[in-house]
């Protein structure tokens, strides 16, 4: 990892765990001595609306915001909120994603369509892109709550950080939460993304 | 080795008004605010409460600024409109007592109905304004505004944007320290502001602010950072992030004190570089006041007033003048995912029921002001906190003689306490015919669902008695109060259509929770028999996340629900012609 500052987005539907998700990112960069922000809005996250999640670590971080065009790794908690948030991404730059499908009231409805053609945009802008389903993942380690640490996991791969780190995290953050699920679903995910 | 902590900038403000030795803290629910007092209750020695509305919050915390504690306000920027009314003499009677009022602005409105700058309320109210550009300085910065509010003898406003009060950065926490004791002193020409003695306080306001604007030059809140070339940016906030972001060659002059402002370091700043810029979101606050100075500045010719800044908006800005408006195009052209009521909310219920009444419908602030978005499309207003009351009032007293509509104002049970309640006097003392529905689910939902006086609990979880909204609405003189099930649609609709031709005010009282108070009493999931399905769409007009499309054998788009998203309410089982919606087994 350079001396620059590393740009992070996590994107997907409200109810996900995405901040939960942000949050034990933070945690282990932290813990990996790096300085650390992040942003995201809170407010319209249980209404179903898009969430963001922005995290920015390296030797000194100033602006909390990412700048457009400059995502470094985007962690994509749905299908279409990756193609949404695909003009942040530097190009070349890494796409994980959850190969997962929420439906927006217009789309259940049947006014508009999902896109099809994710796959094929991805590729286009991105250098690297990691899909795996995540929810048959966590449902594998016994929760589906955990969609979000498996895709930690898969992010895991791409981040010089100690495995200790991301257990001790995960252990001390989600102890509430389905500890051994979580773990086994990190797991899962970090062996699906291959070794790097 | 430090422990330091990653905390949002209302933890960090939390944090701070602790280690100040805060005693009492009042709020109001208010996106980006609302977790500094739900941070600031799970530490010892402090009261803090839920006040029904932002002006009685200031109120309380004045209050006890006069007894002699420590006292923190927080709010929303909206929410200092109501509190202002007290700010404002405030001021002139000074606090004894620190106390601090945090107001959050919303740049970009990601939760708010406006985007006002309220930097002007401490020009107004003729206090100080401080500004935090991250969580350490917002714990650091709320320290310094309790010792600068006993030293001044003055409210002090601490004022934060969303990316600052939802942004996470790292912070190290420090000790409580007690505040100095004080207890309250009868001081008549001080507290009781008459005119005679308020005459005399504008002099100390005046003088006082003659004071700060010394300290503005002295203190450390400002600060120079150098750079290597001769361009300077002044500029406080999120936005000195930015601008440290994308020039770190700049000079610049980084404002914690933002008013008033540090004149003579002004001066000097400018006379140090050759290009000047502010930077700044919304209002020319900043840059008015320093061309007031005779400075030469580029401001908003390079950076919008609308919406919130970022790094890229803020590098364009320095790179030349601004072409585009600020408000971004679609990103890209994938299905917008705009906010719903949620799977089984009783909102929708009681908007499938109203709509057919074909009213017009004033509407409020809060969850239900998503009724107003496809498909339920049943609001027809959305102002501020408690006007559906006060507008159905006006509107019916407009409307000419051939309009029959319906009036009908919708609005929730916090914001009813909040502010709808003076409106409901008015419309009985008056006679004006409109029926005010009260969507009572129990919380404040869209905040996050914090409790209020009719939600039975207090911010500390205690119970407490819960306001019995259908007894007051008799006790100002509403004869007719009904109170109805959301889910049940003939009852709703029939409550409705009586309440509306009784030719006086009346009141419709809904009594289902918010269904992520009480998961307790969702019901199993309903499905669809696609053999009785008849694509007619019906159900889909519900706007329900749990209702699906799925193209039939014959073509058809039929509907199919979503067993894990459905709460079983019911209400598309009832709006079905078909019977083709119901129970699992039934």
């Amino acid at each position: 990892m350079s001396e620059r500052v590393t740009n992070i987005r996590l994107v997907g539907v409200g109810g996900q765990g995405i901040l939960v998700a942000s949050e034990v990112l933070c945690d282990v960069l932290m813990a990996s001595g790096h300085d650390v922000k992040k942003s995201e809005v809170h407010g319209m996250a249980q209404r179903g609306g898009t969430v963001n999640s922005d995290v920015r670590f390296g030797p000194k971080v100033f602006s909390p915001l990412i700048t457009q065009g400059e995502v470094d790794l985007l962690l994509a908690f749905e299908e279409m909120e990756a193609v949404r948030s695909l003009p942040a991404l530097r190009p070349g730059g890494t796409v994980i994603v959850n190969e997962q499908r929420i439906l927006p009231v217009a789309v259940a409805s049947g006014k508009v369509a999902y896109p099809e053609d994710i796959a094929e945009r991805l590729r286009r802008r991105a250098g690297t892109v990691v899909a795996i389903d995540a929810l048959a993942a966590a449902l594998e380690a016994g929760s589906s709550r955990s969609v979000n640490v498996c895709l930690l996991g898969v992010l895991s791969r791409f981040l010089s950080v100690a495995d200790a780190a991301w257990e001790s995290v995960i252990r001390k953050r989600l102890r509430e939460r389905g500890l051994e699920a979580n773990l086994k679903a990190f797991a899962i995910g970090r062996a699906a993304a291959g070794p790097r | 080795m430090k422990t330091t902590r990653l905390l949002s900038g209302n933890e960090a403000i939390a944090r701070g008004a602790h280690e100040a030795g805060v005693r009492v803290a009042a709020g109001y629910p208010g996106t980006p605010s609302t977790e500094i007092l739900e941070n600031i209750i799970q530490y010892p020695g402090v009261y803090a409460e839920w006040s029904p509305n932002e002006k009685v919050a200031l109120e309380v915390a004045l209050g006890a600024a006069y007894g002699g504690a420590r006292a923190l306000a927080t709010m929303k920027h909206v929410g200092l409109n109501v509190a202002s009314d007290p700010l404002l003499t405030a001021s002139y009677t000074g606090v004894n007592a620190g106390l601090v009022i945090v107001n959050a602005d919303d740049p970009g409105m990601h939760s708010s109905q406006n985007e006002q700058d309220n930097r002007h309320y401490a020009r107004l109210a003729k206090v100080p304004m401080l500004e935090p550009a991250d969580s350490q300085e917002a714990k650091d910065f709320t320290i310094r505004a309790f010792a600068l509010s006993e030293e001044f003898d003055t409210p002090v406003l601490l004022r934060t944007t969303t990316r600052v009060n939802h942004g996470k950065s790292v912070v190290c926490p420090g000790e409580r320290a007690e505040a100095p004791p004080r207890r309250f002193e009868r001081n008549l020409q001080k507290y009781v502001m008459v005119p005679a003695n308020a005459m005399r306080r504008h002099a100390v306001v005046e003088e006082r602010l003659a004071r700060l604007r010394e300290l503005a030059d002295a203190t450390d809140l400002n600060r120079v950072e150098r750079g290597d070339r001769p361009l300077g940016v002044i500029t406080a906030g999120a936005s000195y992030q930015y601008v440290k972001e994308v020039l770190p060659e700049a000079w610049v002059l980084k404002l914690g004190l933002i008013y008033p402002l540090p004149e003579a370091l002004i001066r000097e700043f400018a006379a140090r570089v050759e290009t000047l810029y502010v930077v700044e979101e919304l209002d020319p606050f900043l840059e008015e006041q320093v061309r007031a100075l005779g400075i030469p500045v580029l401001g908003k010719e390079r950076f919008p007033r609308l919406g919130e800044l970022n790094p890229g908006l803020v590098a364009a800005g320095f790179a030349g003048p601004r072409r585009e408006t600020a408000v971004p195009p679609p990103a890209t052209d994938v299905p917008a995912r705009p906010p719903v009521l949620c799977p089984g909310c009783p909102h929708r219920g009681f908007y499938q029921a109203l709509r057919k009444l074909r009213a017009i419908v004033t509407g409020d602030i809060g969850c239900y002001s998503l009724g107003a978005l496809s498909p339920l499309e049943t609001m027809d207003t959305c102002v501020c906190m408690g006007a559906s009351v006060g507008n159905a009032i006006g509107i019916r007293r407009a409307q000419p003689p051939d309009d029959k509509r319906p009036v009908v104002a919708v609005i929730g049970d916090s914001t009813f306490v909040h502010s709808g309640i003076t409106g409901l006097v008015d419309a009985v003392y008056n006679n004006t015919p409109v029926t005010v529905c009260i969507l009572d689910n129990r919380t404040t939902a869209m905040t996050g669902g914090q409790d209020h006086p009719a939600s039975g609990r207090t911010l500390a979880g205690a119970e407490a008695p819960r306001l019995d909204m259908a007894g007051l609405a008799r006790a100002v003189g509403v004869e007719d109060v009904l109170e109805v099930d959301p889910y049940d649609q003939e009852a709703a609709e029939r409550a409705l259509r009586y309440a509306v031709q009784t030719g006086k005010p009346s009141v419709v009282i809904t009594n289902r929770p918010c269904v992520l108070i009480d998961r307790s009493a969702h019901r199993p999931a309903l499905a669809v028999d696609l053999e009785r399905c008849t694509a007619c769409g019906l159900c889909f007009r519900l706007g329900c996340p749990a209702i699906e499309a799925v193209r039939g054998e014959d073509g058809k788009v039929k509907a199919s629900i979503h067993s894990e998203l459905c709460t079983g309410c019911d209400v598309c089982a009832q709006v079905c012609r078909f019977d083709a919606i119901a129970g699992e087994g039934a």
